[in-house]
């Protein structure tokens, strides 16, 4: 673990209440979207594959409610949390899930593909490490433009081993690209292990060649991943300097719905839950007298009514025109 | 009007165009301290400087992706594949990224990017360095393929793909760029979904592109010689594919024959076969004749290699035949 002491900046965010509470909120608010999600797969409203993020929230908020609206995010194929921690509407996401005209990409990509052009949420991308030269490019049209934003690249342990991820650590050190590269280690590409696919085990040391500033933190603690994240971010944006971080997470589910999940113990993910980082932040929040059990538990009622009403949004919205097959094909519809 | 290569004609469309618009911006392998494997991009570094003409290293996917990446962030990048056989190591980047976005993200963006890209062989280059790959491109909905073959083409076609707000693969021809022609000076757009007559004749109709395309013209020379009058179609615009004129062609001919650098089978000229069957069967007098590629991988040979790609003989011996002259 390589962390340094916490900046005074973070630390006086960090101790605000309503930010702590909201941190908690949008993690619970992931949790319940993803439950309701494998039970809305289970009754066949959802096709496809479906990838969950369950175990990974403190992970995911963590770094996300690190940017400004006007950063960029892209995504993998497990994305649903993503793009809720980049403040896309729960609506639109389950109704994306449902495949119908009101999801975030009107019911063309699924599960697998959203997108949210106004909230610089870019899209999730289902080829393994695809979406890191994508990140590259649209940090160089920041500094092409001259602007202050930053793109957060969010994938998996499995893409450090892929070509496209060590061209966009290359350029983005070389170009000096306000890109923050995080890696939400889950301790599986698919079924197979870390240990079985990387010769290197500690993924944050893939930054040392390309002289990048590498971080690894506990992906579990959501607190301790802002509190990096902030200092990653605002490197990004002051000095252009990029970084990759290493988050070391869990998913509690199979890598889809469709994974009978034989190639793990069970008691390592018992192990991991009794980590859990919803469970363990609410602990601090109470320690801290930031909220009593009853407050959470408020908090909880509150977000599965959001997330029922996302559902029952999805449940009611019009499928697809199916003249509209071909629409969105090119940009000048007389070409499609 | 002025008289330029094709490769003149590319550089002074890119030049006007990134004078034109400050969005527009140039990367690749070689494109500026070095001035382009091929010359094309030659002094755009020195004018525009290393912000618009971006030296990349030599990482095709990283190129390809950049370019995807700041065309969604609201630039227009032309992104230079030093040759098309390297952009094989980038094909999920053109075809699961550049090509399926839009569509797969409800519309909700666009990806104007421009991928320039030499192919074609005939220069003993071996199997690695001679493919022509515009029909692997020209299969994918979402991409716009184009691959002019004269040099007002060639410029007027470039400054349409660098304006247009979808994905364009601009091919070009290794052994075409010091093919000189007339050249309409500043504004000269062509569109990129028109094919045209190139040379009009009365007996047959001969399809192709790109190299392949001044092959024809050649042959038609040569054919009016022997009495036998052919209508050359420009198939300059692969994807979306422009049938309008060799349809109307083959009507009054009744006869035609497509020619392509690349492999025979599910080519060019298999897609213009089949399309012309669709919309003329009854107009047609044989059956579609087409010339190819050998099917081998290309052979370094000298003998050998002139054998693998079509030559003006091909055309000429073809087209006697399908009219039964030989």
């Amino acid at each position: 673990m390589k962390l340094d002491q916490r900046p005074t900046e973070t630390a006086r965010v960090l101790s605000d209440k309503s930010t702590l509470l909201k941190l908690y909120r949008e993690m619970l608010l992931i949790r319940r979207f993803e439950e309701k999600t494998a039970e809305m797969y289970q009754m066949a409203k959802i096709g496809g594959f479906c990838h969950l993020n369950i175990g990974e929230e403190a992970t995911i908020v963590g770094t996300v409610s690190a940017l400004r609206k006007e950063d960029y995010v892209y995504s993998n194929y497990r994305e649903h949390g993503h793009a809720i921690a980049k403040g896309v509407d729960a609506k639109a996401i389950m109704a994306e899930l449902f495949g119908k005209e009101t999801g975030t990409s009107h019911g063309r990509g699924g599960s697998m593909h959203l997108f949210d052009h106004d909230r610089r949420f870019f899209g999730g991308y289902a080829i393994v490490g695809e979406a890191l030269p994508l990140a590259c490019g649209t940090g160089y049209a920041i500094r092409y433009q001259d602007k202050p934003e930053v793109v957060m690249s969010m994938f998996g342990d499995g893409a450090t081993n892929i070509g496209a991820f060590h061209e966009s650590l290359n350029v983005a050190k070389l170009w000096k690209l306000p890109v923050v590269f995080v890696i939400i280690n889950n301790q599986y590409g698919m079924g197979t292990a870390v240990s079985r696919a990387s010769a290197v085990t500690e993924l944050w040391k893939k930054a040392l060649a390309y002289d990048m500033t590498g971080e690894r933190v506990d992906g579990m603690d959501v607190l301790a991943v802002r509190q990096v994240t902030d200092r990653l971010v605002a490197q990004a944006r002051d000095q252009h300097e990029p970084s990759l971080l290493e988050c070391v997470t869990y998913r509690y589910r199979g890598h889809s719905m469709s994974d009978p999940d034989t190639y793990r113990g069970k008691q390592e993910v018992t192990e991991w839950k009794e980590r859990d980082s919803i469970l363990k932040f609410g602990e601090y929040l109470k320690r801290e007298r930031l909220a009593s059990d009853r407050d959470l538990e408020a908090m909880d009622v509150e977000v599965m009514a959001e997330v029922d009403a996302a559902v029952k949004f999805a449940d009611e919205s019009p499928e697809p025109d199916p003249k509209d097959l071909f629409r969105d094909v090119y940009a000048d519809e007389a070409a499609s | 009007m002025p008289i330029l290569s094709i490769r003149d004609a590319l550089n002074q469309a890119l030049r006007e165009e990134m004078q034109r618009d400050p969005n527009v911006f140039l990367l690749g392998e070689d494109i500026g301290l070095y001035d382009g494997s091929f010359k094309v991009t030659r002094g755009l570094m020195k004018e525009f400087g290393e912000k618009r003409v971006l030296d990349t290293p030599i990482a095709e996917e990283i190129i390809v992706g950049t370019a995807i990446g700041a065309a969604m962030a609201g630039l227009r990048p032309v992104a230079e594949m030093m040759t098309v056989n390297f952009i094989m190591v980038a094909m999920d980047q053109v075809v699961n990224a550049a090509a399926h976005i839009r569509y797969m993200f409800g519309g909700g963006i666009k990806v104007p990017i421009v991928i320039r890209t030499p192919g074609g062989g005939g220069h003993q280059l071996a199997a690695q360095h001679s493919h022509s790959h515009e029909n692997w491109f020209a299969h994918v909905p979402g991409l716009k393929v184009v691959a002019p073959g004269t040099p007002a083409d060639a410029k007027g076609m470039l400054k349409s793909a660098i304006r247009d707000d979808n994905p364009v693969m601009f091919v070009e021809n290794e052994g075409t760029y010091a093919v000189k022609g007339e050249v309409p000076d500043g504004e000269h757009l062509v569109p990129l979904d028109k094919n045209e007559v190139k040379r009009p004749g009365d007996d047959v109709t001969i399809c192709a592109h790109s190299r392949m395309l001044l092959v024809a013209l050649d042959a038609a020379k040569d054919l009016e010689q022997l009495g036998i009058s052919a209508e050359v179609v420009d198939m300059r615009a692969l994807r979306p594919l422009d049938m309008a004129p060799v349809i109307e062609s083959v009507r009054k001919t009744g006869h035609a024959i497509t020619v392509e650098e690349g492999w025979r089978s599910f080519g060019v000229g298999a897609e213009i076969a089949a399309r012309i069957y669709e919309e003329a069967f009854d107009d047609l007098d044989a059956p579609v004749a087409r010339i190819a590629g050998a099917e081998v991988p290309t052979p370094y040979n000298k003998r050998l290699e002139k054998l693998a790609f079509p030559a003006k003989a091909d055309v000429i011996v073809t087209a006697r035949a399908l009219l039964g002259k030989n």
